[in-house]
């Protein structure tokens, strides 16, 4: 069955329901958001702790509340949101190729908004060496069965990862009566807000062990140690530092990967360094009318960015349905010294940009600098940055005017 | 009479499976003793999948005997029993001179061996069937093929239970002796019955065979590590590649194989191990295993592994004595009665239907063996919801809105064929059961998304308590109760 939509939003997470909340709001109609989900809010309804909504809403919100602010606002509309339904392929043409109880629907449309949020990096694909015994989880996983299901899946536990979903399972496992042995954390630093490491950690006298990783793991049916050992400055472990904690479960915060499989299947070309589509400043991907939003496009540490993003994304839909996008952005934005990558990939140098990046390491007292060749177009200062914190800087078009290339560096104040 | 049978078979492993499957044609009470929780627990669910053509056994021995003639039948016994098969040919890659040499002496012995459809193509020829991988030549075997050994072991085994066999898990044997006239088997805490006992015990046979009375054999664990990559992988490989055998060179011969579901698998390796349970990865083995896969395999990279996992063989030579050690597919001279199945490392997969017509003649040559006459000789899997048309699916869906449920997302596995899987006939409720049935947690997220759908169909719709949920059954238990 082929049904016409003008547009498909592919997921109802934080970024699908806000890109439809703006959509509704500004009268486009035949929207159609796809859940595979029996209920919309994505990954927020699993995260129980609050933080969220301080930026969008001057509030403290926990995960379900903020997801709740946009389905009940999407309900109000009258959005379209169908759940239990699972894209299982997209096309170049744009046509989706959903999966429900009710059958098999193909819909056909004008523009599609890519919401599909992220996957978790297993163990696997580290590929730590030792046993295979049972207990190890990924983060997102142990958060889905203690806060969802209802379940728990062990009693003395070893975090490897200090990113924010290590640092909030640390908590969440301890008040549940959990004995969190350690955060073992491969970098220097920590990699997750520094609020979550001070709110998960400190509070709670849970040690973090920088510098260190899992260099084996041992259990034959259930997991009873893992090996750690320091490691050095290009992250490989230091011989004769080994030490064993006993422990059994390993939960493993080890990074978030867009999940494109969908993307990649209708062809959109992808970043190779945030695994999200190359966008415009439209965030439109390198097909036409197929836009990207959320984490599907990078992965984010505070949703309010998100919602931003996603309400970004929505209204260049609906410029795109009124007339078109005819012009195609052609100057690139290049990453340089002290930045990892930033979004988005081309502008058009004629309209105001919102750009959101992450810096290769921790800084202290540096300018973020905006150049066209050796031209400063603007600069920011701050006293610190970090890959853990993702940094969302606003430019103007008249900032932008006749450059033919953009620079994003850091120079040292 | 309970607990009294004909034949007991001790493992269910391909080969244990294939002989039930086999005997249980014929008028005979047959049961099954296996220590782990489900079949192919063993060596028989951890190797490179491959229906090997044969021009790699000594030849003369009942391996490379074996091997062909299981390579030959194997695409029938696939259609009978609902397994994936697919030909796809092999590739011996020769980089060199002595490789060109190495080549001559397997295209020889495969001559000898009776293997067909081996022939030499040179660098162009490789080029065509495989646009990725170097060379200047390479042997191309027509005949070898790949499959998937979990559910062939299981097929195996789900015929042989609908043709009366039982099947008995999580028992492990723990001594044989005699009594009026027939085997005693102490296993479970109970005595079971019967006048043949069929050691298919794989890595411990030679325990098995010991507590029969017959010491005479001695199994050395020999691990293999490998990866699993990606599906994003599989346009980079057709068919199975392996580099020439270079005897007396270092490095690990590094194989690359696709698997029957679109991945690509890296090796195995090999190495002679203290304990025989020993599964464990490690790291120098891992190192080089990869590299030498990127030098034959130039476009994967470390991003594109979603997995490793290790088998280990059973050897009856040792790391000291090395060399060539043949299948031992006999009755014992110590102990009458008992067939022993034993040293079935590779090609053991690929002979295990021919070693089961053996242990069917052993015990044919002692006694008549009557045929059934309602013989069950099919049997159907899960349905594979991935492999049907667009059409097909919809129509399916709207019979059984189940199918429209998924359940593994990576792999598109819907609730109906995890809960056929859950229902499956030898009454196992494993998560690894499910895995190998249905394909579910399978896929680059490795259970990310689907473990805990899986966990919530288990516990609501089959009322399994959440602390009775193992990955491979025993103390394999994921989780400690309620949070509340």
């Amino acid at each position: 069955m082929i049904i016409d939509r003008n547009v498909v939003i592919i997921g109802a997470g934080p970024a699908g329901l806000a890109a439809a909340v703006e959509l509704s709001k500004s009268g486009v109609d035949g929207v159609v958001v796809l859940e595979r989900e029996p209920y919309e809010g994505g990954i927020l309804n699993q995260c129980i702790h609050d933080g969220f909504g301080v930026i969008k809403f001057n509030e403290v919100l926990t995960g379900p509340e903020y997801a709740r602010r946009y389905i009940d606002e999407a309900n109000k509309l009258g959005i379209e949101i169908k759940k239990n339904s699972t894209v299982i392929s997209m096309s170049k043409d744009k046509e989706i190729t959903v999966l429900s109880p009710e059958g098999l629907l193909v819909y056909k449309t004008k523009a599609v908004i890519l919401a599909m949020g992220c996957r978790e990096r297993t163990r696997g694909a580290l590929s730590i060496p030792g046993a295979r015994p049972v207990g190890v989880f990924t983060a997102g996983v142990a958060q889905n069965l203690v806060n969802i299901k209802n379940i728990m899946i062990g009693k003395q536990v070893v975090i490897l990862g200090s990113g924010d979903i290590g640092l909030i399972m640390a908590r969440r496992l301890t008040l549940e009566g959990v004995k969190v042995i350690a955060v073992v954390e491969k970098m220097p630093y920590s990699n997750g807000l520094a609020r979550n490491v001070t709110q998960c950690l400190e509070d709670y006298g849970i040690p973090l062990m920088l510098s260190h990783t899992v260099v084996n793991i041992e259990g034959k049916e259930r997991l009873k140690s893992v090996t750690i050992a320091k490691v050095d400055d290009n992250g490989e472990p230091i011989p004769r530092t080994n030490k064993k904690i006993e422990c059994d479960t390993l939960i493993l915060s080890v990074g978030l990967i867009p999940e494109n499989e969908l993307s990649s299947g209708a062809g959109v070309e992808l970043d190779e360094l945030t695994q999200g589509a190359i966008v415009d400043e439209n965030l439109q991907t390198s097909i036409e009318g197929v836009f990207a939003c959320g984490n599907v496009l990078h992965v984010h540490d505070l949703v309010d960015h998100v919602s931003s993003e996603a309400e970004k994304a929505a209204r260049s839909v609906i410029t795109y349905l009124n007339n078109s996008y005819k012009d195609h952005d052609n100057i690139l934005v290049k990453a340089g010294d002290g930045i990892r990558y930033v979004i988005p990939h081309t502008i058009s140098g004629k309209k105001d940009v919102t750009f959101s990046m992450r810096v290769d390491r921790q800084w202290s007292n540096i300018k973020l600098c905006f150049k066209n060749g050796s031209n400063l177009i603007k600069s920011f200062n701050y006293k610190r940055l970090s890959p853990s914190e993702m940094v969302v800087v606003n430019l103007k078009g008249t900032d932008l005017k006749d450059i033919d290339g953009l620079e994003v560096s850091i120079d040292e104040v | 009479m309970k607990n009294f049978f004909d034949v007991i078979i001790i493992g269910a492993g391909a080969v244990g499976c294939a002989v039930a499957r086999e005997l249980s044609r014929y008028k005979l009470d047959i049961a099954v003793m296996e220590k782990e929780s489900d079949v192919a627990a063993g060596t028989s669910g951890r190797n490179s999948a491959v229906v090997h053509a044969g021009f790699n056994n000594k030849t003369g021995s009942l391996m490379a005997k074996l091997c062909v003639e299981g390579n030959l039948g194997f695409e029938k016994i696939c259609k009978e029993l609902d397994v994936p098969y697919k030909k796809t040919g092999k590739l011996v890659v020769a980089f060199d001179e002595s490789d060109i040499k190495g080549i001559e002496r397997l295209m020889d012995a495969g001559k000898k061996n009776g293997t067909p459809g081996l022939s030499f193509i040179d660098a162009d020829a490789v080029k065509k069937l495989e646009p990725y991988v170097g060379g200047i030549g390479a042997m191309l075997s027509s005949n070898t093929a790949i499959t998937n050994p979990f559910i062939y072991t299981v097929a195996l085994a789900e015929n042989a239970c609908a043709n009366g066999v039982k099947f008995y898990f999580d028992n492990e044997v723990r001594g044989i002796s005699r009594k009026d006239g027939k085997f005693r088997v102490s296993a479970g805490g109970e005595y079971y019955y019967s006048r043949y006992i069929i050691n298919a015990a794989g890595l411990y046979s030679d325990k098995v065979s010991a507590l029969a009375g017959d010491e005479g054999y001695k199994i050395y664990p020999c691990r293999g590590q490998y990866y699993i990559l990606d599906k994003r992988t599989s346009k980079f490989l057709n068919m199975p590649v392996y580099p020439v055998p270079r005897p007396g060179i270092g490095g690990l011969g590094v194989h690359l194989t696709p698997t029957i579901e679109g991945n690509i698998l890296i090796g195995p390796s090999a190495e002679y191990i203290k304990t025989k349970s020993d599964y464990s990865v490690t790291q120098d083995v891992m190192k080089q295993l990869f590299s030498e896969a990127k030098e034959l395999l130039p476009p994967i990279s470390m991003r594109d592994v979603i997995r490793n996992y290790s088998g280990i063989r059973s050897k009856l030579v040792g790391p000291k004595v090395g060399g060539f050690g043949d299948f031992v597919i006999e009755e014992s001279q110590v102990v009458p009665d008992l067939i022993q199945l034993i040293g079935i490392e590779s090609p053991g997969l690929t002979s295990s239907i021919p070693i089961s017509k053996k242990v069917r003649d052993i015990i044919g040559n002692k006694e008549n063996l009557v045929e059934k006459s309602d013989f069950i000789g099919e049997r159907k899997g899960v349905l594979e919801f991935r492999q049907l048309s667009t059409e097909e699916k919809d129509r399916l869906i709207r019979e059984c809105p189940e199918y429209g449920e998924i359940v593994c997302r990576c792999e598109q596995i819907t609730k109906r064929e995890i809960m056929d899987a859950i229902e499956n006939p030898l009454g196992v409720r494993t998560l690894a059961g499910i895995k190998y049935r249905a394909r579910a947690m399978m896929g680059r997220c490795q259970g990310g998304y689907c473990l805990t759908r899986i966990v919530e169909i288990l516990t609501k719709e089959y009322g399994i308590p959440v602390k009775e949920i193992t990955l491979r059954g025993k103390e394999s238990k994921l989780f400690t109760g309620k949070v509340k």
